[in-house]
C-alpha cells in the first residue's frame, strides 16, 4: 500500500494533495507564503496527525482539505476528483466547538443533515444514533451553554459523525479542554475507532500537542514554519490503546521534539544580520525570567530535556517552545535536539537583582533584536525623543503578515518596557524616551 | 430555558387549561376589535365620518388602536427593509460603498422634515383616499425606525463569528438556510433591542404625523395624535389629560405584552456559551409558555417556519476563484456612481439657485446655531441632573431594578403629548418662548441618559467598588477616578440617542400653539416647521439639509470620538 507510484492516483486513495502552496498577496512586497510545496496522501483506515508550531500553516492545510479555502497553487484531489468547495464526504470538528448557541443539541447535530435535505424522520433517527454513540444520550434538548466543555465537544463530534463522512477533520479538537476531559474524550474516540464503530473511513487531525499526536495517530506529519512545509513524516506503529509511559512511546515523543527544535538553518543567519526581521512571539518577560530560573536551578542545572521540562511545568508545546525561542533570540538560552540549555548571559541574568536584570536584559535586547536597537537609535536621534510606531510596523509588514507584525511589535514594546530601553504611548501609538534626569 | 422537562407528557395532554381560556379570549377579542377599527383605513378621504375627530373620551380606545396599528404597520415595513437592505450592503462590497454612508446620513436627517414630501407623494399615489394619508403617516414612522435597525443588522452580519461561518460552509448549508439558521439568529438580540428602541422613538412620530398641514392640504387621521391636536385647537385641558392617560395605557400594554417578552425571548440568541443568570421571565412569556393550546399553536407555526427556512434555496454557486476583485468592474461601478453624483449635484444647484439665495442659507445656518446652543445646554443640564441620580440608583440593585424599567417606559412615552401643559403654563406665566420652549426638546429623550447610566452603574464591578472603599477613595476623587470613567461608555451611548432625538424634537418643540395663541422660539426647528406649514418646499429642503449637516457634524466631531475613546480606554476586559 505504501509504494504508490508518484503522480498516479490510486483508487484506494481518499485524498491526494500535490504541491499545494498557499500565499497571501501583498501590494508592496513579495507574497507572504504560508504553505509551500505540501504533498499528502490519505488512505482509508488511518489516523493522520498534522503537528507543528503555531504559524506553520497546519490549520491552513486543514481548511484547504475541507474545501473552505482554495489553495493558491497545487492540486487537491478528493476521491479522484479535483476538490471544489466543501465536499459532502468531509466533516469538521472545530477547536472552539462552533456550536450554534440558539440551537439545542439535537438541532445542532441535525444541521448537516438538514443541509443535505434529508427528511425530518430520517434526520431524527440518525441524530439519535450519533448522539447515543458519542455518549450524549439524555442531553438532546439542552442548549450548548448548559453543557460543560467536554460535552460541547461531544456535540461537535456527533454533529460531524452524523453525516457519515469518509474523512473526519479535527482542528485541535481537545486543546480548549482541561487535561482530564481531553484525555477522556481522546480515549473514547480511539476506542470507538478501534472497535470500528465510527462511521468514518479516515481521520485527519491538527494538533500542537506532541503526546496527543503520538497517542492517537498512525502517521504524523511534522511541519516546519516560515513557510510551512512538511519537515518529517513519522509512522507510529503501536497498537491501541497506547501507553504513554512505554519507553518506545517516549522515544517517539523525544524524536519529534528534536525535529521541532531544529532551527531551519538558512533562516537564522539572514534574519539576525540584515534588515529582514524575524517574527517574535509576545512572550512576557516574567515567563522568560521564570523559565531561566527553573532551568538554572536543580534538578536541571542549566540543561533540560524539553518533554521533561514540559510535564512538571504543565506547559504544552505551544506554550513552552515560544519561551525557549524568546530565550534563544535574546542569547540567553539555546534550543538543540529537544533540549534547552542556558547561556552565560542567561545565568548572569538569573544571578542578578532586579535593576541589574533590567540592564542585562536591555543589553541582550539591543545586541540581538535589531528592531529594538533601531527604535532606541531613532529615539536618541530625534530632538523630541518621540517616534511613531507606524513606521516600524510598516517595515515589519514588508516581510510578514500584518498579524505577525503586530505580534512582533507587541513583543518588542513589552520587552523594551521591561528593559526600560524606551516607553510606548498606546493612545498616540508612539515610542518615546522617559526623562531620566 | 424553562421548557417542560417531560416533552413526552406535554405532547400527550394538549387539553386546554385555564391559561388557554384567558389568553384565547383576549386574543379573539383583540382580533375582532382591530379588524373593525382597521376598516376605517380604506375609503374616500372627504367622507365626513372618515376624518372627523371628536374629543369624546369614549372614542379614545378606538383612536389608540388606530395609532398602534400604524405603528406596527411601519414596524413590518422596517423589518422588511432591514432584512433586505442590510443584507445587500453586507454581501456586496460595491453596494456597501453607497448603502452604508447613505444609511448614516438618513439616520441624521430630521424625520419630521420628510413629511412635506411624503405627504404630497402618497396623497398623489392614492388621490382622494384615506389610504394615501395613512401611508404617509406610516412612512413617517418607518423613517424613524428603519435606519438603526438596518445598521444593527448590518453590523451583526459583518461580525459573524468565524468558526460558525466555517461550520455552516463545511456542512454545506444553502444561502437561504444559512441566512435563517445562522445570520438572523446571530443578529437577533441586537435587532430586537434596536427594534424596541425604534418603537420607543416611533410613538413620538406617530403622534406627530397624525395631524399635518402642508400648505393648503390639512388632514387629520383618527388617532391619539390628532385627538391632542384638536384638544389644542379647542383649548381643552381635560382632553389633553385623557389623551395622556390613553397613551399611558397603550405604552404599558406594549411594554408588558411585547417589549419584555420579546427581549427575554431574544436572550436565547445571545452569542455566549456561558450560562448567565437569567432574569425571571416576564409574566406574558410565562403565560404563553403555560397555555397548552397557544403552545401547540406556536409549535405549529414554529415548525412551519423551520420547514420554510430549511429549504435548500441557494444562489448559483460562484466559482471559488472569483475572490480577486475585478479592477475594471470596480472602475465602471465607481464611474457610474460618479456620474450619478454629478447629476444629483446639478439638480440640487439648479433647484436651489432658482428659489434660494445665499442670505437664506446664512439665515438657516444662524438659526441652526441657535438650536445647537439649545441642544448643548440641554444635554449639559440633563447630564448634571441624571448622571448622579442614575449612579445612585444603579449602585443600589433594588432601586436600580425598579427604576430602569420606569426610565425605559418614560423614554417610550411620546413627550409631545405633554407639550400642551407646558404651553399653557408659558402662556399663563408670560414666559419667554425662546427660553421656556427649550426644555420640551429634551422632555422625552433625557430618559435615555438615565437608563443607560443606571445600566452602567449596576454593571460596575463589585471588586472595583470594594477596592475604592478599601483605599478610602471618596468624594470628588471617587466620582472622577472611579465611577464616572466606569459609567462613561454607557453614558455616551445614551447621550448619542438623546442628542439625536432632541434635534428631531426641535421641529415640534420650537413652535407651539394653544388655540389662537402661537408661541415660537427662534431656531432651525421652527424654521422647518413654519416652512412645512406654509408649503415652501425649497425652504424645507434647506432647513432639513442644514439640520442634517449640524447633526452629522455634531456626531462626527463630538460623539464618535467620545465613543471611540470610551470603548478604547474605559471598557473593562
Amino acid at each position: 500500500m505504501d509504494q504508490n507510484a508518484h503522480g498516479e492516483t490510486s483508487p484506494d486513495l481518499l485524498l491526494e494533495i500535490r504541491g499545494v502552496r498557499q500565499a497571501y498577496r501583498k501590494e508592496s512586497a513579495a507574497d507572504l507564503v504560508v504553505l509551500e510545496d505540501v504533498d499528502l496522501q490519505l488512505r482509508p483506515g488511518e489516523i493522520v496527525g498534522l503537528l507543528g508550531r503555531s504559524g506553520s500553516g497546519k490549520s491552513t492545510l486543514l481548511r484547504i482539505i475541507s474545501g473552505l479555502l482554495t489553495p493558491t497553487g497545487g492540486d487537491v484531489i478528493w476521491r479522484g476528483q479535483p476538490l471544489r468547495g466543501p465536499a459532502p464526504g468531509v466533516a469538521m470538528v472545530f477547536q472552539s466547538f462552533a456550536l450554534f448557541p440558539w440551537l439545542t443539541v439535537d438541532e445542532n447535530v441535525e444541521l448537516g443533515l438538514e443541509a443535505q435535505g434529508i427528511v425530518k424522520a430520517k434526520r431524527a433517527e440518525r441524530a439519535e444514533a450519533a448522539i447515543d454513540l458519542i455518549g450524549l444520550g439524555g442531553y438532546e434538548s439542552a442548549y450548548p451553554k448548559e453543557l460543560s466543555g467536554g460535552m460541547r465537544q461531544r456535540v461537535g463530534l456527533a454533529r460531524a459523525l452524523v453525516v457519515h463522512p469518509d474523512l473526519l477533520l479535527m482542528d485541535e479538537p481537545f486543546s480548549a479542554l482541561d487535561v482530564l476531559t481531553a484525555e477522556t474524550l481522546r480515549t473514547d474516540l480511539i476506542d470507538l475507532w478501534s472497535e470500528g464503530k465510527l462511521p468514518v473511513k479516515s481521520m485527519l487531525m491538527v494538533t500542537h500537542n506532541i503526546e496527543e499526536a503520538v497517542l492517537m495517530c498512525d502517521r504524523i506529519l511534522v511541519f516546519s514554519s516560515n513557510p510551512g512545509r512538511v519537515a518529517t513524516e513519522m509512522r507510529v506503529k503501536f497498537p491501541h490503546p497506547r501507553n504513554r509511559l512505554d519507553p518506545a512511546f517516549r522515544k517517539v515523543v523525544d524524536d519529534i521534539y528534536a525535529v521541532m527544535t531544529r532551527r531551519p538553518v538558512p533562516r537564522t543567519t539572514t534574519a539576525l544580520s540584515a534588515t529582514e526581521a524575524v517574527r517574535i512571539h509576545p512572550v512576557s518577560s516574567n515567563l522568560l525570567a521564570g523559565l531561566l530560573e527553573v532551568l538554572a536551578g536543580a534538578p536541571y542545572n542549566g540543561r533540560a530535556d524539553l518533554p521533561a521540562l514540559a510535564g512538571p511545568l504543565q506547559l504544552e508545546l505551544d506554550d513552552l517552545l515560544p519561551i525557549g525561542d524568546g530565550l534563544q533570540l535574546l542569547g540567553m538560552g539555546v534550543l538543540e535536539e529537544g533540549d534547552l540549555r542556558i547561556t552565560e548571559s542567561g545565568r548572569a541574568f538569573v544571578d542578578a537583582d532586579t535593576d541589574d536584570r533590567k540592564q542585562i536584559f536591555a543589553a541582550a535586547l539591543r545586541a540581538n533584536v535589531p528592531l529594538a536597537a533601531q527604535i532606541r537609535r531613532v529615539l536618541d536621534d530625534r530632538p523630541g525623543h518621540r517616534a511613531s510606531a507606524v513606521r516600524f510596523r510598516d517595515e515589519l509588514e514588508d516581510t510578514m503578515s500584518p498579524d505577525y507584525a503586530d505580534e512582533t511589535l507587541l513583543a518588542v514594546i513589552s520587552w523594551g518596557r521591561f528593559a526600560e530601553l524606551y516607553s510606548y504611548d498606546e493612545e498616540a501609538d508612539q515610542f518615546f524616551l522617559d526623562d531620566e534626569e | 430555558m424553562s421548557d417542560t422537562p417531560f416533552p413526552a407528557f406535554a405532547s400527550q395532554r394538549r387539553l386546554p387549561n385555564l391559561f388557554d381560556l384567558v389568553a384565547g379570549a383576549c386574543i379573539l377579542a383583540a382580533l375582532i376589535y382591530v379588524a373593525s377599527v382597521a376598516r376605517g383605513t380604506v375609503g374616500p378621504i372627504d367622507a365626513p365620518e372618515a376624518t372627523a375627530i371628536s374629543l369624546d373620551p369614549a372614542n379614545l380606545p378606538a383612536y389608540a388602536v388606530r395609532t398602534t396599528l400604524r405603528m406596527f404597520a411601519a414596524l413590518a415595513f422596517s423589518l422588511l427593509f432591514t432584512l433586505t437592505y442590510a443584507t445587500w450592503a453586507a454581501k456586496s462590497r460595491r453596494a456597501a460603498l453607497i448603502l452604508i454612508p447613505l444609511l448614516d446620513i438618513l439616520q441624521s436627517v430630521p424625520i419630521l422634515g420628510f413629511l412635506t414630501f411624503t405627504v404630497v407623494f402618497f396623497l398623489g399615489l392614492f388621490p382622494g383616499q384615506i389610504l394615501g394619508a395613512e401611508l404617509a403617516a406610516i412612512f413617517a414612522i418607518f423613517t424613524s425606525q428603519a435606519w438603526n435597525m438596518a445598521f444593527s443588522f448590518y453590523q451583526s452580519l459583518k461580525t459573524l463569528p468565524n468558526d460558525l461561518d466555517e461550520a455552516t460552509r463545511s456542512f454545506g448549508l444553502s444561502t437561504w438556510q444559512r441566512f435563517w439558521r445562522f445570520e438572523v439568529p446571530f443578529a437577533m438580540p441586537g435587532l430586537v433591542w434596536n427594534t424596541m428602541m425604534s418603537m420607543s422613538g416611533g410613538w413620538f412620530f406617530v403622534v406627530a404625523s397624525e395631524a399635518i398641514t402642508v400648505g393648503d392640504t390639512t388632514f387629520k387621521l383618527p388617532g391619539i395624535g390628532s385627538y391632542v391636536a384638536l384638544a389644542l385647537e379647542q383649548r381643552s385641558i381635560p382632553a389633553v389629560f385623557y389623551a395622556i392617560l390613553a397613551m399611558l395605557v397603550v405604552i404599558l400594554l406594549y411594554d408588558q405584552l411585547l417589549f419584555r417578552p420579546l427581549v427575554a425571548w431574544s436572550s436565547k440568541f445571545r452569542f455566549e456559551l456561558t450560562a448567565s443568570e437569567d432574569a425571571e421571565d416576564p409574566w406574558m412569556l410565562k403565560l404563553l409558555r403555560r397555555t397548552r393550546l397557544l403552545r401547540a399553536a406556536t409549535d405549529v407555526i414554529g415548525s412551519g417556519f423551520n420547514v420554510l427556512t430549511g429549504l435548500r434555496l441557494a444562489l448559483p454557486r460562484r466559482a471559488a476563484k472569483e475572490r480577486v476583485p475585478s479592477k475594471l468592474a470596480d472602475a465602471l461601478f465607481l464611474g457610474v456612481m460618479g456620474l450619478a453624483l454629478l447629476y444629483a449635484l446639478y439638480l440640487i444647484v439648479q433647484f436651489t439657485s432658482t428659489s434660494l439665495s445665499w442670505s437664506e442659507v446664512l439665515e438657516a445656518f444662524l438659526l441652526g446655531l441657535l438650536t445647537l446652543v439649545r441642544v448643548v445646554v440641554l444635554m449639559v443640564l440633563a447630564t448634571i441632573v441624571w448622571v448622579p441620580i442614575g449612579v445612585w440608583l444603579g449602585l443600589r440593585p433594588v432601586w436600580g431594578r425598579r427604576a430602569q424599567p420606569i426610565a425605559q417606559f418614560l423614554a417610550a412615552f411620546p413627550a409631545n403629548l405633554f407639550f400642551p401643559i407646558f404651553v399653557v403654563l408659558i402662556v399663563r406665566g408670560h414666559g419667554n418662548p425662546n427660553i421656556w420652549l427649550t426644555p420640551l426638546m429634551i422632555l422625552g429623550t433625557q430618559w435615555y441618559i438615565l437608563f443607560n447610566v443606571i445600566a452602567g452603574a449596576s454593571a460596575f464591578p463589585g471588586d472595583l467598588q470594594e477596592a475604592a472603599k478599601c483605599f478610602r477613595v471618596g468624594g470628588w476623587l471617587w466620582w472622577r477616578r472611579v465611577i464616572l470613567p466606569g459609567v462613561f461608555p454607557y453614558y455616551v451611548t445614551g447621550a448619542i440617542t438623546a442628542s439625536g432625538g432632541s434635534w428631531n424634537a426641535a421641529i415640534v418643540a420650537e413652535v407651539a400653539s394653544w388655540g389662537d395663541t402661537k408661541l415660537e422660539a427662534r431656531g432651525l426647528g421652527a424654521y422647518i416647521a413654519n416652512a412645512t406649514a406654509e408649503g415652501q418646499t425649497a425652504k424645507v429642503v434647506l432647513g432639513v439639509a442644514m439640520m442634517s449637516a449640524f447633526v452629522v457634524a455634531f456626531n462626527r466631531l463630538l460623539w464618535r470620538p467620545l465613543y471611540g475613546y470610551a470603548t478604547r480606554r474605559l471598557t473593562l476586559g
